[in-house]
Parts: structure tokens; C-alpha cells; sequence
């Protein structure tokens, strides 16, 4: 075989590679048997819901491939999603609305945490006190240890929107010298 | 032949490493907050257990588990056997044929692919220091 034949050859697998590696690549929701964990010769998948079954129904999260691709937040709030709150009727359901201004973030914009839409999700004893110290300040974070599955990292990263959304977090201006100057003006 | 059409060495072995990998590497593309559990499944002849996150959050808030439930936050830190659910701890809380479906549904839970380690596919690596 000569150059030019070998030359269509590779074209020709490069080209259907090519045709293969994007399809879950580019979907948006990959079903529970293409998914790389489950067994695809496991008979109950036939009475499993597959993601996107779902998940397409909840508002998209416009940061794009992120996380569920889902703003769990709004889906809750909005009442996309009804999730209970308890299964023994005595739990005691306590939302808290405060927010927290985290100061200590060098040169990025301070953090805003807020109670609210973290506590409509989960028990204070979650995060309190094995977490997070009651009082604020009192925590030693670091974006070192959050990144290595601690503090916020327990959650953001795992479960909630992943730790790449930096201005998720980072939302407030910081107070710098230059800020007040221009304020003044 | 003209040496203008030869492929270069390089090109190739890359042409065919791609090649290889695109057939033969198996593609992950769980969904966020998948759990895989495998402490003891396959030890004792069952599929590795995935908990779809996604799932259940549509229908309960984090609290109902990690609160009243008494899951710990952290992937592969709660030591649940078979026997804890089906006395109705844990997963047994609900899988008991009242609120969501029962034990005898093996497969819906065990359905994973052999040889998958206990973790959770998220956005980035979660398991602790020492991963750099």
C-alpha cells in the first residue's frame, strides 16, 4: 500500500474516532447504562429514571457543564422540586435568614454565606458546631483545605455547585482603598 | 510516491494512540454527587452500590439523611451492613416497602460495574489532603 492509501486510512479512523469520543462528550445527560459505573447488563436499569429524564425539567445552571447542569437553589425556591423536609414528624425545621460577609480572601472579592438557601437545605447540626464554629470568624478556613474536601469543601465540590464557580462565592466587592476613593467621587 | 505525503512518525504513533485509547479506555460520565459504594459488596458477591445524589435530593432535602438519618458527610464514611437495613436504619429508613421501595429490589442499588472504588464522582477530588 502506498503513502496516499495509508494516508486515507488513518484519515478515515481518525475521522470515526472522532465521530465516537464526542457523543457523551456533548450530551447532555448521560443515561444511567452509558454512564461508565453502572453494569449496562443489570436488568433493573429498565426501572431506573436516567438523569436527564429529570434533571432537564429543573432550571439550567448557565455556567454550563457544571455540576448536575441544575440550580438546585432555584429549582427548591421557584418550586420546581418539593423535597421533604423530615420523616419523623417530631424534627423540628429551623431556616435561618443571615447572611455572613467573610472578609479574610486577600486579593478576591469577599465571600457572602448565606443561611438561608444552605439551611432550607440542611440542619444547623450539619454544619454546626462539627463543621463551623458558631461564631463567625472563628473557623480556620482556607481555600487550601476547602479544595481538599474540607470546610464548604465537604459539599461544594461533592454535591453542590463545584469549587471552579469562584464568583459564586467570591460575590462581594472588596472594600479596598481604590473602592472608597471611587465612591467619593 | 513523493515525500510531500509521508506522515510523520510522530503523527502516527499519535494517530494510534488516540485510536486505542478512544476503543479500549473506558469513559467515565457519572453524574454529580454519584456515590459509589464497595466496602462490602463485592467481597460478599453483589455489585458495587451507586447512590445517585441527583435522585434523591428531587425528593428529599439534604437534612432527611444527613440529619435525621445520621449519615456522616463523607463518602464511604458510614459502615452500613445489609442487616442495618433491613432493620431500618440507614437506607431502611425509607427502602422498607412504605415510603420508597424495599430490600428485595437488589439490583436497583447493587448495579454497579466490578471493581469500582468507594468514592463520590464530583467536580474535583474530595478525599482529603495529599491529592497535589
Amino acid at each position: 500500500m502506498g503513502q496516499h492509501g495509508k494516508a486515507r486510512w488513518y484519515s478515515l479512523a481518525l475521522f470515526f474516532t472522532g465521530l465516537w469520543l464526542p457523543g457523551p462528550l456533548f450530551a447532555e445527560w448521560t443515561p444511567l447504562a452509558e454512564d461508565g459505573l453502572h453494569d449496562p447488563d443489570n436488568p433493573a436499569l429498565e426501572v431506573m429514571q436516567n438523569p436527564g429524564d429529570a434533571l432537564s425539567r429543573l432550571p439550567r445552571d448557565d455556567a454550563g457543564d457544571v455540576g448536575n447542569k441544575v440550580r438546585w437553589v432555584q429549582a427548591l425556591e421557584q418550586g420546581y422540586i418539593e423535597p421533604r423536609t423530615n420523616i419523623f414528624p417530631e424534627t423540628k425545621i429551623e431556616v435561618l435568614d443571615l447572611d455572613i460577609i467573610m472578609k479574610h480572601t486577600g486579593s478576591t472579592a469577599y465571600v457572602r454565606f448565606p443561611h438561608k438557601p444552605h439551611t432550607e437545605w440542611l440542619d444547623c447540626s450539619n454544619c454546626h458546631d462539627k463543621i463551623f464554629k458558631m461564631k463567625a470568624g472563628e473557623t480556620p478556613l482556607s481555600m487550601l483545605a476547602i479544595l481538599s474536601g474540607e470546610y464548604c469543601g465537604r459539599c461544594h465540590g461533592a454535591v453542590a455547585f463545584p469549587l471552579v464557580l469562584c464568583n459564586r462565592c467570591h460575590s462581594v466587592p472588596p472594600d479596598t482603598l481604590e473602592n472608597k476613593v471611587n465612591q467619593r467621587q | 510516491m513523493s515525500e510531500r505525503h509521508a506522515i510523520p512518525k510522530r503523527i502516527r504513533a499519535t494517530a494510534l494512540a488516540m485510536l486505542l485509547l478512544g476503543f479500549f479506555a473506558l469513559p467515565v460520565f457519572a453524574e454529580y454527587g454519584d456515590v459509589i459504594l464497595n466496602h462490602r459488596a463485592e467481597q460478599e458477591g453483589m455489585r458495587p452500590v451507586i447512590y445517585p445524589h441527583w435522585f434523591h435530593r428531587i425528593r428529599f432535602r439534604c437534612k432527611v439523611c444527613h440529619n435525621e438519618l445520621g449519615f456522616e458527610m463523607r463518602a464511604g464514611a458510614n459502615d452500613i451492613t445489609m442487616a442495618d437495613i433491613i432493620d431500618g436504619k440507614f437506607c431502611g429508613m425509607c427502602h422498607n416497602g412504605q415510603v420508597a421501595w424495599s430490600v428485595e429490589n437488589c439490583d436497583i442499588c447493587h448495579s454497579g460495574r466490578k471493581g469500582l472504588k468507594t468514592r463520590i464522582m464530583g467536580g474535583h477530588e474530595t478525599g482529603g489532603p495529599g491529592r497535589w
